[in-house]
């Protein structure tokens, strides 16, 4: 019985205190007809020791190369202090601080991560996460709506160049509440808005750098859509803070809701999960913030504090009038990427934007360099960009994986002529000698 | 207080933990896209870092350091082997966008997960990537929304939790775009079915039931329940928060539901972090299987991959980023693999005899169970209303009081229909020594409340804070330190 410490005696003693013979009689409000005879069809149990070889050898099946993918997720340098702290059972195996005098640690931190990421993204408040970047963005939507509540239409302007899964995402969760998602035009890559188009619109979503890696014209877009009386979302990564205008500072007065995903920020790629999602607001607004927020307090004797504070908001309150459904959030997520801010600091943080930013153009530039490989689009870029090649990439991709790169994401079906694209990304963790691995993986062919 | 990371920092002080060569970037990011001051981000040592959050760990209550009888949360013991597992660098490396080429490690893993899910509930199909139960939820109201909208039944937009449902049904209701409808509990803690009857109908959407219910009894007339929304058009919804109480003993999928949510976890022991993550993978029966979300895991002939939205015309879409909390899918997947189905059962076993007795030695000491006839199921519910009228001792305070006889408090005021309840929850992996313990501490709180309740109404007394203030914490709302 692994995990289960009953002796044979504490179980007859058990069974003494409680009248009965068996563990049996404990299931007899269970009517027969539905009762199983055990699980035949899931195998046997095993020891820690075979878990742990076959599962080395699935681990093991997946190590594909150097990794050039980004598109939501990426590739950074995690310190070793990240998650051996992270890892400690106090944070690992604690519940959604309710008891706060037994939770200060989970409390605090959570309070000081609302800090750090009020701060990134000049805003007044963070919540304690959701639970990724897709879902952050269908959660700020709803919030949206609920802020914008003079607005008697239901329409979101989304950018034709939002991550694709965020919007299919944002679709699957917020037309239920008869919530229309429409796409503003694409112009070279970029975001373009008329007056006829935002009209009415309740909220403009801007992503920047948007899913194609390219860096928006932030102001005017916010300026715009705050003239036509509507909010704004921006979708941002995080660690792009460091150097680019945080979305507190857009435009005129700045976007109204900030979301994204903490991925970048001390969370393993991990096939993709968990990360988590991130929300802030401005302070007009933080009653429409859904997820748990800490706040700070005192106890009798003036001592400070911390609790999970404005609950009225919260389903375990409000239940059908609740801001959102969420209980469950990221919280061992939150607790990593608030060691990984500490342990960088702002020196850290811009040190890495920077690398980011000049690997890609550094890679970008190198592999322009062969004639059949160009540059798809002229704007500005981060760390992320389109090339186009003069061949289907599925057939590229086939040739970099057996030189054990990972070239990029493929873009069918996602822009015009989209199956001989790529979007590539080289993080602060590829090297030069990485780059002209890549270089020379694809001037081979 | 103990100071926040922001008072240790210093200009210019940094950790040596990432360090990369600095480059001028200004030829690439425009001046008009520049940010134009740093974050207040801290600036410390990398062994202040490393001492400041081992100190905040230190204040929290976690299983590992603290017996934690929270009801319906399942708190049990992560096995560290399961964690070591799914931390292993070939996981942790794997960008989601990689090909199926050179993924056949991950995928196989969530194949059999999904497989050993389908077996241990009873469905034709899981799909697991709902990141926690409120979003398998969302998935299941969304799924039984497109079923009915498939069979242009569009005045079914009703969906009916009972009055002591979770606050996530109802709320997941309304995210859905369903009304929620309540139906009444009876004095035994089972739905009331003439209520039922009333409340059913041409709009009924479906129903959403936990069995064992949150009352902590197991619902014994589903069959009866079943059959009278089924009739009616509706559907079945099975919140799968109480699993860990019947696995091996009885399957959702055997009582006629038609749709589930698992909480990872809960029943399969993956880390609760302080809040999360979870994981909600949700089954469906042939009805519905065809409306589970994107992407799912298949076996080919030429080995796994995903199944993705052109090839489930009918699914209600997908629901993350990627692929959800594959992280903690990994986990789930070890500890069934080191359970396997004998383990199950051993779970729901010893789960279900460590709460009745539990529950047997509190009534033996003058404590009050919610549903004094009925047998617990791997938690109960105690009602301390007689105790707070007669020393005016609230659940609220015995559970602070808890903390300091070293016990997290069991879950309060929840199901809400319970007065000054206490819902409990010990889990299989606590030892018979630790839930005496609990009891006899219990015995001694209710002694200290008759003898000097103020005493007890002003704890926690040796906690790192006093009881707080959440008035204040909402009136003078502080939720950053700059």
């Amino acid at each position: 019985m692994p995990f289960i410490p009953h002796t044979h005696a504490d179980k007859e003693s058990m069974l003494d205190t409680l009248g009965i013979a068996s563990i049996d009689d404990l299931f007899d409000e269970i009517p027969k007809e539905i009762q199983c005879e055990g699980l035949p069809d899931v195998p046997d149990g095993i020891s820690e020791m075979a878990m742990l070889s076959h599962m080395a050898k699935r681990a093991r099946d997946d190590s594909a190369g150097i990794c050039f993918l980004g598109a939501g997720c990426y590739d950074h340098y995690i310190p070793s202090a990240v998650w051996d702290i992270a890892s400690r059972g106090e944070f690992l195996t604690a519940y959604t601080p309710y008891q706060a005098e037994a939770s200060q640690g989970t409390l605090q931190l959570v309070y000081e991560f609302q800090t750090m990421l009020a701060s990134l993204t000049s805003m007044d408040v963070a919540n304690a996460s959701v639970y990724d970047g897709a879902s952050a963005l269908a959660e700020a939507i709803l919030m949206a709506v609920r802020v914008n509540r003079k607005s008697k239409s239901r329409r979101v302007l989304v950018p034709a160049s939002l991550h694709p899964f965020y919007l299919a995402t944002v679709r699957s969760i917020v037309t239920h509440q008869d919530i229309n998602v429409e796409l503003m035009a694409l112009e070279d890559g970029l975001s373009a808005i008329s007056d006829s188009v935002l009209n009415d619109a309740i909220a403009v979503v801007v992503q920047q750098p948007n899913f194609f890696g390219l860096l928006e014209d932030v102001d005017a877009l916010t300026t715009r859509a705050h003239d036509a009386g509507a909010l704004v979302i921006g979708v941002v990564n995080p660690m792009t803070l460091a150097l680019l205008k945080p979305p507190g500072d857009w435009g005129d007065t700045g976007a109204d809701i900030v979301c994204g995903d903490g991925q970048p920020l001390g969370i393993p790629m991990a096939s993709g999960g968990p990360s988590f999602g991130f929300l802030c607001t401005r302070m007009a607004h933080v009653r429409q913030l859904p997820g748990r927020i800490a706040g700070r307090t005192q106890d009798k004797t003036g001592n400070w504090g911390f609790v999970l504070t404005l609950q009225a908001r919260e389903q375990h309150i409000r239940r059908a009038k609740a801001t959102s459904n969420i209980c469950t959030n990221q919280g061992l997520l939150v607790t990593a990427a608030t060691i990984y801010m500490t342990l960088l600091g702002p020196q850290g943080l811009n040190e890495v934007a920077s690398a980011c930013v000049r690997n890609t153009h550094r890679l970008a530039e190198r592999l322009t360099e062969l004639p059949n490989v160009s540059m798809r689009f002229d704007a500005p870029y981060f760390h992320e960009c389109v090339l186009d090649f003069e061949e289907s990439t599925d057939a590229i991709q086939h040739r970099l994986l057996n030189s054990g790169i990972l070239g990029g994401y493929p873009l069918t079906g996602l822009i015009e002529k989209g199956d001989q694209a790529m979007l590539i990304c080289a993080t602060e963790t590829r090297t030069d000698r990485d780059i002209e691995s890549y270089y020379r993986a694809l001037s081979d062919g | 207080m103990a100071d926040t990371i922001f008072d240790k920092s210093r200009p210019t002080r940094r950790a040596a933990a990432q360090r990369v060569e600095s480059r001028a970037t200004e030829k690439f990011v425009p001046e008009q896209f520049q940010r134009l001051s740093p974050p207040m981000l801290p600036e410390v040592s990398e062994l202040q870092a490393v001492r400041h959050f081992t100190n905040l760990a230190r204040r929290n209550f976690s299983i590992d350091t603290h017996f934690y009888p929270l009801g319906s949360c399942t708190m049990k013991y992560n096995p560290r082997g399961a964690h070591r597992a799914a931390m292993q660098d070939g996981f942790l490396n794997r960008h989601p966008l990689t090909p199926t080429s050179h993924s056949q490690g991950v995928l196989s893993c969530l194949y059999e997960l999904q497989e050993i899910l389908q077996n241990v509930t009873g469905t034709a199909q899981v799909c697991l990537t709902p990141m926690a139960g409120a979003q398998g939820e969302l998935t299941g109201a969304l799924m039984i929304k497109a079923y009915h909208a498939d069979n242009n039944d569009h005045e079914r937009l009703e969906i009916i939790v009972p009055t002591a449902a979770h606050g996530t049904n109802p709320a997941t209701a309304s995210m859905a775009g369903l009304i929620a409808k309540e139906v009444e509990v009876n004095a035994d803690g089972d739905v009331d079915l003439e209520s039922l009857k009333r409340v059913v109908g041409p709009k009924t959407a479906g129903v959403m039931l936990t069995n064992p219910s949150t009352c902590a009894v197991f619902e014994r007339r589903i069959q009866a329940i079943s059959d009278i929304v089924h009739d009616a058009g509706g559907l079945l919804y099975y919140d799968g928060a109480n699993l860990n109480a019947i696995l091996g003993r009885a399957r959702p999928g055997d009582m006629q539901f038609d749709v589930l949510h698992l909480n990872l976890h809960k029943t399969f022991a993956t880390p609760h972090g302080g809040g999360g993550p979870g994981a909600g993978p949700v089954g469906a029966n042939e009805l519905l299987a065809p409306y589970l979300p994107t992407p799912m895991v298949i076996k080919s002939e030429s080995g796994y991959r995903w199944l993705d939205q052109a090839e489930r015309p009918k699914s209600i879409g997908r629901l993350s980023s990627f692929m959800g909390n594959v992280g903690i899918l990994l986990r789930a997947y070890a500890y069934s693999l080191m359970l396997g189905g004998n383990g199950m059962c051993d779970v729901s076993d010893y789960a279900t005899l460590n709460a009745n007795y539990l529950m047997r030695r509190l009534s033996d000491a003058g404590f009050h169970p919610a549903y004094p006839v009925r047998r617990a199921t791997h938690e109960f519910a105690i009602s301390l209303r007689q105790e707070a009228k007669e020393t005016g001792v609230t659940a609220m305070d015995f559970a602070k009081r808890l903390l300091d006889y070293g016990f997290h408090a069991p879950t309060t005021y929840f199901p809400l229909l319970i007065p000054e309840c206490f819902l409990i929850e010990p889990t299989e992996t606590e030892t018979k020594e630790e839930l005496d313990a609990f009891a006899d501490a219990m015995i001694a709180i209710l002694k200290e409340a008759q003898q000097d309740p103020e005493f007890v109404k002003q704890a926690p007394h040796e906690q790192s804070v006093g009881r707080l203030d959440e008035v204040q914490a909402v009136r003078q709302l502080d939720v950053t330190a700059h």
